[in-house]
């Protein structure tokens, strides 16, 4: 039983890394004012550049580093249109979810079906051969330990320094953030590139990890989820981080529930719905319940911002 | 030397217009770059992507079947982005329309009856209304995002349909293919042109931009959408309902989605099978912004984007590109237009550093 259990929780935490990362980096984003809607696109660039580096250079660093930069790089593009040519964010989120997607399946189309060998455990000497203890938290690959790393880094960022303080000001309000001299496009531009390294850490991470292939599509909504899940955290990436591993817990419900789902006489594909449904019924008990008004969005969240001077 | 942008105080409609059609110019340059990085012969694939769609009488008339759906959709959506009501989950209202319609057309296969098309168009636009009435009662009952809960709500369709042409409406005839029975002749939309796949579908669509044009420019609600849009404030002391807007909204794009999805079906399918359409609902938000959001824009933009699927297909046979290069094309045009809107809205003014008689002798 308590095998059972210890090998459930680790399979949330695997299920949940790839939404975390990228949670996380739209977080940062958010509380700049940047709204991103262009994450499946993002993590789905870093699943397969993740996925082709590690395969043709055999080094998997090298591989998650070249999925942060392209998921960087994207999110560039992104920040040229909506922060520089202040086009219209949730439309230009689109197209690089759109563009995200048709030049993953374009690059990955040769990767179709590759085997590729997943990350390496963690093996620390002592800890890891500890009972329960042992698989239940030291047996991950190093990749999940990064992403609780830069969640708490992130944290202590936002709130403990004066960068942090900067980023959350051109967020909340951008006009006095450029008043008192503080660089509003250019914190902007920083932030929107973090949110999509991370996405493309996210998204190799999916690859390599959780199923180490890659597959057209792979991330089915998972960025989309993490979307939500920044609102579920109400931008916080303690909440954040609390959302990505119930939402993890929600996936691996669902597939538990296919497996003994014959017996209960329900299409699989209820099992399968689960995960959208939840995310639905989360941003609606957000914004319903009593607790309505703690839960605010940055305030400029979405919208352009040119000097006026 | 620098660049200065100043705000247009008159937007030249020339420019409003035009735009569009040079991010097509810089969509194709960039596609021209493409191809020579994957080591195709630019020059042929650009010609078995963009010409190769209109040299056949078949082609032509591909582009109307393929066109219909993505100006319905797009008629839909372009009203809801006027009013600032992102709804990006037509392709769920379309899965929705497609189920309802086709429920009418098994539940009478075999029977015949003229009533039996204009049920299924009623089911159709009922079940894209049905899904779209979720994200609409969410936004205005709890201020849920549109975005997300329209978008959640695709996968949850095309999982409803999955369960359906595996489960119940499989075909008992069918070797256990996950698709429903072939609609009878009853229920399937007629043919107009001989030979090709074309048709009432297209019919329908051109109509539903007529009908949208009417409404955005000579009637109240129009104009209320227009303002609960561009200005939310005077809207309110006009006394224009937001949360009108919203349900009215979603509700006419989910109907739209749901008719372009029981078009599908009842037309080029013939029967419900899982994957019904190559992405029309997502692509179709792209088709809504490179018409402008108006309804006569839409119909050209709608056609420019099934060029870019036939002229796919195409070059997925004889290229083998992978069908997902569509899609690059399709996020590139619509990255090109939101850029190039930049223009419609600023002047560039090159000013010089030095005063102009050194430049000159320089």
């Amino acid at each position: 039983m308590t095998d059972f259990l210890v090998l459930i929780t680790v399979s949330i935490v695997i299920a949940a890394t790839p939404m975390l990362f990228a949670a996380v980096g739209e977080l940062v984003a958010e509380r700049s004012g940047v709204l991103n809607l262009g994450v499946e696109g993002m993590m789905l660039i870093g699943a397969v550049v993740g996925f082709g580096v590690t395969m043709s250079t055999g080094s998997a660093i090298l591989g998650i580093g070249s999925a942060a930069l392209a998921g960087a790089a994207l999110a560039l593009v992104f920040a040229v249109l909506v922060l520089t040519l202040m086009a219209n964010q949730v439309a230009t989120g689109l197209a690089l979810t759109i563009f995200g997607i048709g030049l993953s399946a374009l690059i990955g189309a040769g990767f179709v079906g590759m085997p590729i060998a997943g990350l390496p455990k963690l093996d620390i000497p002592v800890l890891s051969t500890l009972p329960i203890i042992g698989p239940l938290l030291f047996q991950y690959d190093a990749m999940v330990y990064l992403s609780i790393a830069l969640t708490v880094a992130v944290g202590w960022f936002l709130k403990y320094t004066h960068a942090g303080m900067v980023l959350r000001a051109v967020g909340e309000s951008a006009e006095s953030a450029h008043s008192i001299g503080h660089p509003v496009i250019g914190v902007r531009y920083l932030a929107t590139m973090f949110g999509g390294a991370m996405a493309g850490l996210g998204g190799a991470f999916l690859s390599l990890s959780v199923t180490p292939m890659w597959a057209e599509n792979m991330t089915s909504g998972r960025g989309w989820i993490a979307l939500a899940l920044v609102v579920f955290g109400s931008w916080r990436p303690g909440r954040v981080l609390l959302g990505a591993y119930i939402f993890g817990g929600v996936t691996i419900l669902q597939l538990h529930a296919q497996g003994s789902g014959s017996t209960v006489g329900l299409p699989s594909q209820v099992f399968t719905m689960l995960p959208y449904l939840a995310t639905i019924a989360v941003l609606t008990i957000i914004s319903a319940g009593p607790w309505r008004g703690r839960f605010q969005a940055p305030a400029c969240l979405g919208q352009s911002f040119r000097p006026s001077v | 030397m620098s660049l200065k942008f100043e705000a247009r105080r008159e937007i030249p409609r020339w420019l409003v217009y035009g735009t569009p059609l040079l991010a097509i110019a810089l969509t194709i340059l960039s596609g021209y770059l493409l191809f020579m990085i994957l080591g195709l012969n630019p020059g042929s694939t650009l010609y078995i992507f963009l010409v190769s769609p209109l040299e056949t009488q078949f082609g032509l008339a591909e582009l109307a079947v393929k066109g219909g759906p993505l100006i319905l959709i797009a008629t839909g959506l372009a009203i809801g982005f006027r009013a600032n009501v992102w709804n990006i989950g037509a392709e769920g209202q379309l899965t929705m329309g497609a189920i309802f319609g086709a429920g009418v057309a098994l539940a009478f296969w075999g029977d015949e009856g003229v009533w039996i098309l204009p049920l299924m168009f009623v089911a159709g636009a009922l079940g894209g209304m049905l899904w779209a009435a979720i994200p609409a009662f969410l936004k205005t009952k709890f201020e849920v995002s549109e975005i997300l809960t329209s978008l959640m709500l695709t996968y949850v369709a095309a999982l409803v349909l999955s369960i359906l042409v595996h489960g119940p409406w499989r075909d008992p005839d069918g070797f256990n293919f996950p698709q429903s029975r072939l609609f009878t002749e009853a229920a399937i939309l007629p043919v107009i042109l001989e030979g090709t796949r074309l048709h009432v579908g297209a019919l329908v669509a051109l109509f539903a931009a007529a009908a949208a044009w009417v409404l955005l420019t000579y009637t109240v609600t129009g104009f209320q959408i227009k303002v609960v849009g561009q200005a939310p404030m005077a809207a309110r002391f006009a006394g224009f309902s937001q949360k009108g807007t919203v349900w009215f909204s979603l509700l006419l794009a989910g109907a739209l989605a749901g008719i372009a999805g029981m078009v599908e079906v009842a037309g080029p399918i013939g029967q419900l099978t899982p994957q019904l359409t190559p992405g029309y609902g997502f692509t179709a938000i792209i088709v809504a912004f490179l018409g402008r959001l108006n309804p006569i824009g839409i119909v050209l933009a709608g056609i420019v984007m099934a060029i870019s699927y036939i002229g796919g297909e195409n070059a997925q046979v004889y290229a083998q590109l992978p069908q997902a290069a569509t899609g690059v094309f399709q996020g590139m045009l619509l990255f090109y237009l939101l850029a190039s809107d930049f223009l419609v809205r600023y002047r560039i003014r090159i000013q010089s550093a030095k005063p102009r008689r050194e430049v000159a002798t320089a």
